[in-house]
């Protein structure tokens, strides 16, 4: 018999901890599976972030670094800048990237970073237990709008990609979802299109990941899937934001 | 003939794998697992094309997807 | 190396630490360090390093966390407000065992206070600054020569017990000009060893991690303790103190930075008038100069500390001498520096109050 999958080498063989269906794991071979089409594991540093995927740190097969609450743009800017030679991603939830990180998120965006960012947008805090996140959805219920988020005491949603597109710095940026395998397949390409970004020395890339949390949505996993389906993706819409050629950086500038 | 193997150990039992089967090979176990999930098992290996989608959707790498050699 | 130059604190602050090999600097604008980042933009690229202007302190702090962790030597200033928010990345660099470096410029507190020079951040240098238990080596200098030699001996502690190391300075030290020498040959950072904890290319060896975390029962208890080894080791070898006539003295002042050069023109003029003052002055700070004060409060009538500050690192002399002596204050708070003229009266009332009274905190 023929194994035609295989772990990729960049994902540590171990158990994760996620909870079941949670999509961190898919997202998770996914960079590390761009990571070995591109021949880039041994060159290539990480951030983990604050959150559940905290842990990503002792899953991917490459250096690896943990830092605070929103900072992993800031943390991979100063890694990019002493170290040009190295590929640099940073994986980030939602409050990390669009609420405590905003800033980080923008600048970094801005400046024009040769980094990578993994932005896993599943619309909920899930580490802490389900609080209300810069993407919860308008009427959905997370344990700080226990009756759902009401616009008018919380706010609306923020949609990154679009945000970031008018940023002239933002050279590669996709919005992508992992709830069903064909959507698995077109994030596969978004990931590796953002590290060949950084490769040919374009700039700033992102690919946001519509994501489940089961567990913090109050959902079964297949009905976390639904609920992407049917009501995240008409409020993040799917698609390459912008993909902009040329633009190489200046190398004196590392 | 194409088959999945599950790894027990690392299946959490969370159906996307079942779910995103196209010809229906794969259902839930009854009974529980070491670590205290129902493990999702190729229940119609006859069936199974080994297209991988199983594999695409699993968030714990647990399914590897074989396919017969070509001679 | 022996060149006589003419320089700005803030300038000379800079120059040291590229000449002591740092290659990154990241930092954001704040009153009056703001010359350290301007030097830095130009410099650094020049040096074969390089400078990012940050989009705050935040950003600045973490982004020497990325550098530092791929064993750049590396540095950030700011003044006050600013290395407040820094600190939670401060203390990650600490729980991460990140030898970094950085530079309080210190202005008067607190909130927005003023931009004057002032010494309020003493208790947030020493005592760690940021969550956690962990310690920060603080050197002060009083003297723009100093400013620009110090940077080495930050990098050198800082990569020796892989702590956080930082310059802790003042405005007045920061703006003025003085003549300096760079008293150490120029280090080029590739002749230095690659750390073997150092992130970058895992080529033919397992892949590192760095952070501060460990969520095991008791693990991280074992990290926070191994590392209290290396602060009891640095407290052992790395204090550096000056002192100044303290052979014969019965009252000996201490004083920090530019409270140490108004403090010695008060001993200087104490002296003219036959009254017998010496001068301590800690030069780092963590460490503390614990064994010289204690042996000093064996002998003396009594300390008087000299602070631009509300009474802080008097704190610290207190706890050094075990209260063997009687220690006085003249505290000046809020960006205030003292003169010799005044530090002069508060000897001679110290002196009149006689031995055994205690201190009170004017």
């Amino acid at each position: 018999m023929l194994q035609v999958t295989k772990r990729p080498e960049s994902l540590l063989d171990v158990k994760m901890h996620y909870c079941p269906g949670c999509g961190h794991g898919v997202a998770h071979r996914l960079v590390a599976e761009a990571m070995d089409e591109l021949g880039i594991r041994e060159r290539t540093v990480g951030v983990a972030p604050v959150g559940c995927a905290v842990f990503a740190d002792h899953y991917f097969n490459c250096d690896m670094i943990q830092g605070p609450h929103g900072r992993g743009p800031a943390i991979a800017t100063g890694i990019k800048r002493s170290r040009p030679g190295c590929v640099v991603f940073s994986y980030q939830g939602d409050g990390d990237l669009a609420s405590i990180g905003m800033a980080e998120t923008i600048h970094s965006a801005a400046r024009s970073e040769n980094i990578t960012i993994i932005f896993i947008n599943n619309a909920i805090y899930g580490m802490t237990g389900g609080q209300m996140a810069p993407t919860t959805l308008v009427g959905q219920k997370a344990t700080t709008c226990p009756t759902g988020r009401d616009p008018r005491v919380n706010g609306y949603p923020i949609r990154v990609c679009e945000l970031l597109a008018q940023i002239e710095g933002a050279k590669y940026l996709e919005r992508t979802s992992v709830h069903t395998a064909a959507n698995v397949l077109k994030a596969k390409k978004a990931v590796k299109k953002a590290f060949q970004c950084q490769l040919e020395g374009r700039g700033f890339s992102l690919v946001e990941i519509v994501s489940t949390c089961p567990t913090n949505m109050g959902l079964s996993p297949l009905d976390a899937c639904k609920f992407v389906q049917e009501k995240m993706l008409p409020q993040y819409p799917l698609g390459v934001f912008k993909d902009i050629e040329g633009g190489k950086h200046d190398a004196s500038r590392n | 003939m194409p088959t999945i193997k599950v790894d027990e150990t690392r299946c959490k039992g969370c159906e996307l794998c079942a779910a995103a089967c196209a010809r229906k090979c794969i259902t839930m176990s009854t009974t529980f697992s070491a670590t205290g999930y129902y493990p999702a098992v190729c229940c119609a290996p006859d069936r199974c094309t080994g297209c991988g989608l199983c594999y695409q959707v699993c968030p714990d790498l647990a399914i590897t997807v074989f396919k017969e050699e070509k001679k | 190396m022996g060149e006589k130059l003419l320089m700005k604190g803030n300038d000379a602050l800079a120059e040291g630490a590229v000449r002591a090999g740092c290659r990154f600097f990241a930092g954001y604008p704040i009153t009056p360090q703001n010359e350290v980042p301007e030097y830095m933009s130009w410099r650094l690229p020049q040096a074969g390093g390089a400078f990012v202007q940050a989009e705050s302190e935040v950003a600045a702090i973490n982004m020497l966390y990325g550098a530092a962790a791929t064993g750049t030597r590396s540095m950030t200033s700011s003044s006050s407000p600013g290395i407040s928010l820094k600190q939670e990345g401060i203390s990650y660099c600490a729980g991460a065992d990140l030898p970094i470096f950085f530079a309080n410029v210190v202005r008067g507190g607190p909130g927005l206070g003023n931009i004057a020079g002032a010494q309020g951040d003493y208790h947030q240098s020493v005592r760690g600054g940021g969550h956690g238990d962990y310690r920060t080596f603080v050197m002060a200098p009083n003297s723009v020569e100093e400013m620009g030699n110090f940077p080495r001996r930050c990098y050198e502690v800082a990569e020796r017990y892989r702590v956080p190391a930082m310059i802790l300075s003042d405005g007045v030290l920061g703006q003025m000009m003085e003549p300096l020498e760079f008293k150490f040959p120029e280090v080029d950072p590739k002749t230095l060893k690659a750390p073997d904890w150092a992130l970058g290319e895992c080529r033919g060896r397992k892949n590192r991690l760095v952070g501060s975390y460990d969520l095991n029962e008791g693990r991280l208890e074992i990290l926070t303790v191994n590392r209290a080894q290396r602060y009891r080791e640095i407290e052992e070898k790395e204090v550096v103190f000056e002192s100044r006539q303290c052979e014969d003295a019965e009252l000996v002042l201490v004083a920090y930075g530019v409270a140490a050069r108004a403090a010695a023109a008060a001993l200087k003029l104490a002296r003219a008038e036959g009254i017998k003052a010496g001068l301590l002055r800690p030069i780092t700070l963590w460490p503390f100069p614990k064994r010289q004060l204690l042996e000093l409060a064996g002998r003396v009538k009594g300390f008087l500390v000299v602070e631009m500050s509300l009474g802080q690192m008097v704190e610290d002399v207190r706890l050094a001498t075990e209260f063997r002596a009687p220690v006085h204050l003249h505290a000046r708070p809020s960006g205030v520096t003292p003169t010799g003229e005044e530090i002069l009266q508060k000897i001679k009332d110290v002196m009149k109050a006689g031995k055994g009274e205690r201190a009170c905190c004017k």
